[in-house]
């Protein structure tokens, strides 16, 4: 077991106008799983590869288990890593995929067949050994990608979107069997996808990037409900947080807010009420069977403002719902620097 | 599910557009191929006077005649070299073209040019360099101590003719080896540098591998041209000479006919080159259509 830390790392690629990631200091504890979340080319790849060594790091430095790797090749780093594509050797059967790393660093041979043997119980393919990767299913494929990872008892894992190219089904399925995994191994991980619901329900940590740079760091919880930016108050929470002027529901803004502030409620956060102060012109009802999410027009405001309500709740469109939310539920953004008032 | 069928409005007009490839497949290959099926199981005296048919006649007299053997062997030595040392060369080539970003296009163009030269002017122009008398690959050899005469010693022919075929070859090796290893995810080679594999490693255990299809359709490739489309530079350079040492059947076919007049013996030759380039061909589409194998 051991942390990963960066500090102040940068990666500017030749050719280049403006770096990729500017400069950006993250520590992970030993035993953590720590997701990467952001939208396409926010960094979030680039980074996860410069701690693999598959790029190089412009600036700054990489520490796992306190040893600089900057200058190390993957193999030494002491890491391994599940691919996008899985990049299984498709020559090789299961077996061979799963000892390559193992031979490759002159490991016994007995002591090969053992790991690999308890690494396929573990991920339920005894029976498949002997198959090459195009006879696997896609799940299959990504199990024994990690699979690969694990025979090596590496000091950290990676990550990089190992479900994306699963069908959605399975991708829950899997979701849930490596956060088990990686529960039970408790090694050190980090994780990058860009799809938030994966990220909530794998993180310790979560962090949240964006053009290069980190928006927020925390347990998913936390920045579920203290999002720190309004590019997190956006990404994080589905459907996203609805952003209002101060001007559209007067009565929920503070006092003390300023004139180019923003306020944030999350759809969730939306309660039917008689007398509540937003008063949303139904639309479209999206019935989803333990809730219907409902998008409605606040008078003055061009974008939909979106609730989300319990199925019971009747609704209609064309119909004129009032909601109130609750104070904890109503979040304060500046709409100039884009950071989270109070 | 049927296919939707397009019809032409005039009925004529896909007959005028696949005419010109029908003539020209009739009167350069099935007319002479036919000729040389036709030629091959008669005799023929020198001054055309008499020609009588004579069976398989003349294909027993070829796989009797020690001479014809013996060309067999050189042909199969030589395409063997050929085939070899091009895509060995290519594969180096293109193994390092692979790795090159910067002006990758500028090296890709300049390694292809060779391709698009004559194998006659080819073999001319390694005849100018290796000539014994003004050569400045004879003259460099010399310096080293090696007295290079392509015209008395056989292997030093055979070696110039190799080099003059090969060249050429290696641009078009190069370019199917570059497209292979560029078709490998490049997640592959990483998913290797992590499992701890060198890049030397990598090459053996993973690329190389993968390579194989190409490999395979290049040594078929290569074959046939060595034993078809070398002609020019054998007539160009050694003439078959020194003795009979670079006499390869493509060129004994030649020489038996238009030297030796021997038109019934050169048809029987034509025809066995015939069914070995059809075994090969077979051979090649047979295993494209079980390409994707790994």
């Amino acid at each position: 077991m051991s942390d990963i830390s960066l500090r102040d790392v940068r990666k500017v690629y030749s050719g280049a106008e403006a770096p990729t990631i500017p400069g950006l200091s993250l520590e992970i504890v030993s035993g953590e799983l720590c997701v990467l979340v952001g939208p396409s080319g926010c960094g979030k790849s680039t980074l996860l590869r410069m701690v693999a060594g598959l790029e190089e790091v412009s600036d700054g430095e990489i520490a796992i288990a306190g040893r600089r790797v900057n200058d190390l090749e993957p193999a030494e780093r002491d890491i391994s890593m599940v691919f996008q594509n899985y990049a299984l050797y498709p020559h090789m059967t299961v077996f061979n995929n799963m000892a390559y790393g193992l031979k490759n660093r002159g490991m016994p041979k007995d002591e090969i067949r053992r790991r690999v043997d308890e690494a396929a119980v573990m991920l339920g393919l005894d029976g498949f050994l002997a198959r090459r990767p195009r006879e696997l299913s896609g799940g299959q494929r990504q199990r024994v990608a990690m699979g690969r990872a694990i025979v090596r008892e590496p000091a950290a894992f990676l990550f990089d979107e190992p479900l994306s190219n699963l069908d959605a089904k399975l991708r829950v399925k899997t979701r849930v069997e490596i956060r088990d995994l990686q529960q039970r191994l408790r090694t050190t991980s980090i994780y990058v996808t860009h799809d938030q619901q994966e990220a909530m329900t794998l993180a310790d940590k979560l962090v949240v990037m964006n053009a290069g740079q980190i928006e927020q760091i925390g347990t998913p919880i936390e920045v579920y409900e203290r999002p720190a930016s309004l590019f997190v108050a956006g990404f994080i929470g589905s459907p996203p947080m609805n952003l209002l002027p101060p001007s559209a529901v007067p009565s929920l803004a503070p006092a003390s807010a300023p004139e180019h502030a923003l306020i944030g409620i999350r759809p969730e956060s939306m309660v039917p009420a008689d007398d509540g102060p937003i008063a949303l012109d139904v639309r479209v009802v999206e019935r989803l069977g333990a809730t219907s999410t409902i998008h409605g027009r606040l008078p003055g405001l061009e974008s939909d403002v979106i609730a989300s309500v319990p199925s019971t709740v009747p609704a209609d469109p064309g119909r004129t719902m009032r909601f109130s939310s609750p104070g904890d539920g109503v979040h304060l953004f500046d709409g100039r620097t884009g950071r989270r008032l109070g | 599910m049927r296919t939707k069928k397009v019809t032409f409005r005039h009925r004529w007009l896909p007959y005028a557009l696949v005419a010109p490839q029908i003539v020209i497949t009739l009167v350069f290959f099935i007319w002479p191929a036919s000729q040389a099926l036709y030629q091959s199981v008669l005799r023929q005296d020198a001054f055309g006077l008499r020609t009588e048919f004579v069976g398989l006649a003349n294909f027993a007299r070829l796989f009797a005649d020690p001479l014809y053997l013996e060309s067999f062997f050189t042909t199969v030595w030589f395409s063997a070299l050929v085939a070899g040392s091009s895509m060995l060369v290519a594969l180096v080539l293109a193994v390092m073209a692979d790795r090159v970003i910067r002006q990758a296009t500028t090296y890709r163009t300049l390694l292809i040019w060779p391709y698009a030269v004559a194998p006659a002017i080819a073999g001319v122009l390694w005849w100018f360099l290796f000539n014994p008398t003004i050569g400045i690959l004879a003259y460099a050899l010399e310096a080293l101590g090696y007295d290079w005469n392509h015209y008395q010693d056989g292997t030093d022919a055979m070696t110039m003719i190799v080099i003059a075929a090969a060249w050429r070859q290696v641009a078009y090796n190069f370019l199917f080896f570059l497209a292979g290893l560029q078709a490998i995810p490049k997640s592959l080679t990483e998913a290797a540098a992590i499992d701890g594999a060198g890049p030397v490693k990598r090459f053996v255990t993973i690329q190389l591998p993968l390579l194989s299809p190409t490999v395979f359709f290049l040594i078929v490739v290569n074959v046939v041209y060595a034993f078809f489309e070398t002609f020019g530079i054998v007539h160009a350079t050694t003439a078959g000479g020194p003795g009979n040492d670079t006499v390869i059947l493509v060129y004994k076919v030649w020489r038996d006919a238009f030297e030796g007049l021997n038109l019934g013996s050169s048809a029987a030759q034509s025809v066995i080159l015939m069914a070995i380039v059809i075994a090969l061909t077979a051979i090649q589409f047979r295993y494209i259509e079980r390409r994707v194998e790994y």
